[in-house]
């Protein structure tokens, strides 16, 4: 349904992303995840036909975006990061400007207004004036906007920036919903763990490159065993202790050393004993979307 | 044809609702000119000498406000899903000018109705003429600030610009000094400068002195430039962007 063959974007000198290749199959829930600045956003554009690449192809339902930008446009929604409902204007204007846009009208678009915001729940507040909803029911909003003209993709950008847990909740509860009862195709960019961990499958993202893609169990357990998270004043030099007491790789951040190790229980006995008053805390975890980037880059998405 | 107009039409509307549910926009527009009318027509004793400049400050001043908006709009904003929709990017841009243009005509017109503090009498026949004229105008300008505006990153760059560019461009239009008294460079100024012939046009059809350049050369000219701007104006927005601004 998405299919992206060594793309490759510059702005100027500035690669944006460099040599990107994934295949989205129909009916996917499929996540771009990785820090801000990594390359979604670039990514996220040309995926919208909003902005043409530098190099590579990109074809949405058997479209490609540089070659024939309107089909593609009549077979996704797209929901931005920002706003893009007129505020102004009530949800049922907004709606129906945004049918016209693609030349829907009369009866067709009425029940297509109905069904889109009975699916997404805000029939009762068709009349209602966008400035004066919440965060959470504007994107609810927007959504249905975006599947006014059944589109076979539906492309979200940072979708839940801004909401709280539960409208996060219930904003994935909306896509998973989709999926199941439309079969739409699903792309979401997310900087969010467990966003990333209701994908069917993800990339992720670092620097314009892919570093890591698969189903989010599969990337979990590309680390094997546990993650062990310590505190200390000065992370720099336990890091470097441990790295040379037991021949491993430790990450660090903000007071933090990170570790992967098998058998993590028994590691954190024997480094407290081995840095006596070094170690503040401890932490051990199964290991999660983040330390996998963290493995594959160094850095830390959140 | 559906699939051209029918988006066209919806951002019009879309204009002229906005405009209405915002409507103290109508106080900052109508009254800073009309201001300016006042304390210069009575301190030099010619009201309609000034008349049809602050007639066209109003109009501009319209045009700005309309489509400044289109900066914002484009990184946040209902401009982002009319780009990734099918509908022709012409017919986009035709809907969002004829809507700021309805916007600039409604507030001319509602100069206009000062009209006889300028001493302007006019019978029926000649009010439809001139209501014609301000259409015109407003269509021109808003395309001129539609170019501006399109090629813009922040809303303080369009500031400039109307400091910079469009309020010179009025001040040497025969709004403030008709082209006949001019001195020096400036008159050349005037005489490539397309407000002129809007100004000359108002004149000619209120009645009202400073009809240099004549009607039909003044109309000629006006019209020309606001084609020329709504074919900039396409042209501009139908192009594909490679940069990180939509």
């Amino acid at each position: 349904m998405i299919s992206v063959q060594n793309l490759t974007h510059r702005y100027g000198d500035r690669v944006a992303l460099s040599n990107i290749s994934f295949e989205v199959k129909k009916g996917e829930i499929f996540g771009l995840l990785g820090p801000n600045g990594g390359g979604k956003s670039t990514l996220f554009r040309i995926l919208s036909t909003m902005m043409a690449p530098t190099e590579g192809t990109v074809s949405l339902a058997g479209h490609d975006v540089v070659r024939d930008p309107a089909s593609v446009r009549r077979n996704i929604g797209v929901v931005f990061q920002t706003q893009s409902l007129d505020k102004a204007l009530t949800v049922e204007e907004n709606l129906r400007a945004q049918g016209h846009l693609h030349g829907l009208r009369g009866a067709d678009l009425a029940s297509r207004m109905d069904a889109a915001m009975e699916k997404l729940n805000v029939s009762d507040r068709r009349k209602d004036i966008v400035d004066t909803l919440s965060g959470g029911l504007r994107r609810r909003v927007e959504i249905a906007k975006a599947l006014l003209h059944r589109p076979q993709v539906l492309l979200m950008d940072e979708a839940s920036t801004g909401l709280d847990p539960a409208a996060r909740r219930d904003l994935s509860r909306n896509v998973e919903k989709l999926r199941a009862e439309d079969g739409v195709t699903i792309l979401l960019t997310s900087h969010i763990l467990e966003e990333a961990d209701r994908c069917d499958r993800l990339v992720l993202l670092h620097n314009g490159k892919i570093v890591a893609q698969g189903t989010p169990p599969e990337l979990r357990s590309s680390i094997g065993g546990d993650v062990v998270v310590l505190d200390t004043d000065d992370s720099q030099s336990l890091a470097a202790g441990i790295t040379q007491r037991f021949g491993l790789q430790a990450v660090t951040r903000d007071g933090q050393v990170r570790v992967e190790i098998q058998n993590g229980h028994r590691f954190i006995t024997e480094v407290v004993e081995a840095f006596p008053g070094a170690v503040q805390s401890v932490g051990l975890h199964k290991p999660t979307l983040e330390d996998v980037f963290v493995r594959e880059t160094g850095a830390f998405i959140e | 044809m559906n699939n051209f107009f029918l988006p066209a039409i919806t951002l019009w509307q879309r204009e002229l609702v906005r405009f209405w549910r915002q409507k103290s926009r109508l106080l900052g527009v109508v009254l800073s000119p009309l201001l300016i009318w006042l304390l210069i027509g009575y301190g030099s004793a010619s009201l309609d000498k000034f008349f049809s400049g602050a007639l066209v400050l109003t109009v501009m001043f319209s045009a700005i406000f309309s489509t400044i908006t289109i900066i914002e709009d484009r990184r946040e904003g209902f401009l982002l899903s009319m780009l990734v929709s099918p509908a022709p990017r012409t017919s986009l841009v035709l809907g969002k000018i004829a809507g700021s243009a309805t916007l600039g005509w409604i507030q001319g017109l509602i100069f206009l109705c000062f009209a006889p503090m300028a001493g302007v009498h006019l019978d029926a026949m000649e009010v439809l003429p001139i209501i014609a004229v301000i259409f015109l105008i407003s269509f021109t300008l808003t395309g001129l600030g539609f170019v501006i505006a399109w090629k813009m990153e922040t809303t303080a760059g369009f500031h400039a610009i109307m400091n910079l560019l469009l309020l010179p461009m009025w001040m040497v239009s025969g709004s403030l000094f008709p082209v006949a008294t001019a001195q020096g460079f400036v008159k050349w100024l005037m005489w490539i400068n397309p407000l002129t012939y809007s100004i000359s046009l108002l004149n000619s059809t209120l009645h009202l002195p400073g009809t240099w350049p004549g009607a039909m050369e003044s109309l000629l000219v006006t019209l020309a430039f606001g084609l020329g701007l709504l074919l900039l104006s396409g042209a501009m927005a139908a192009q594909k962007s490679t940069k990180s601004a939509a």
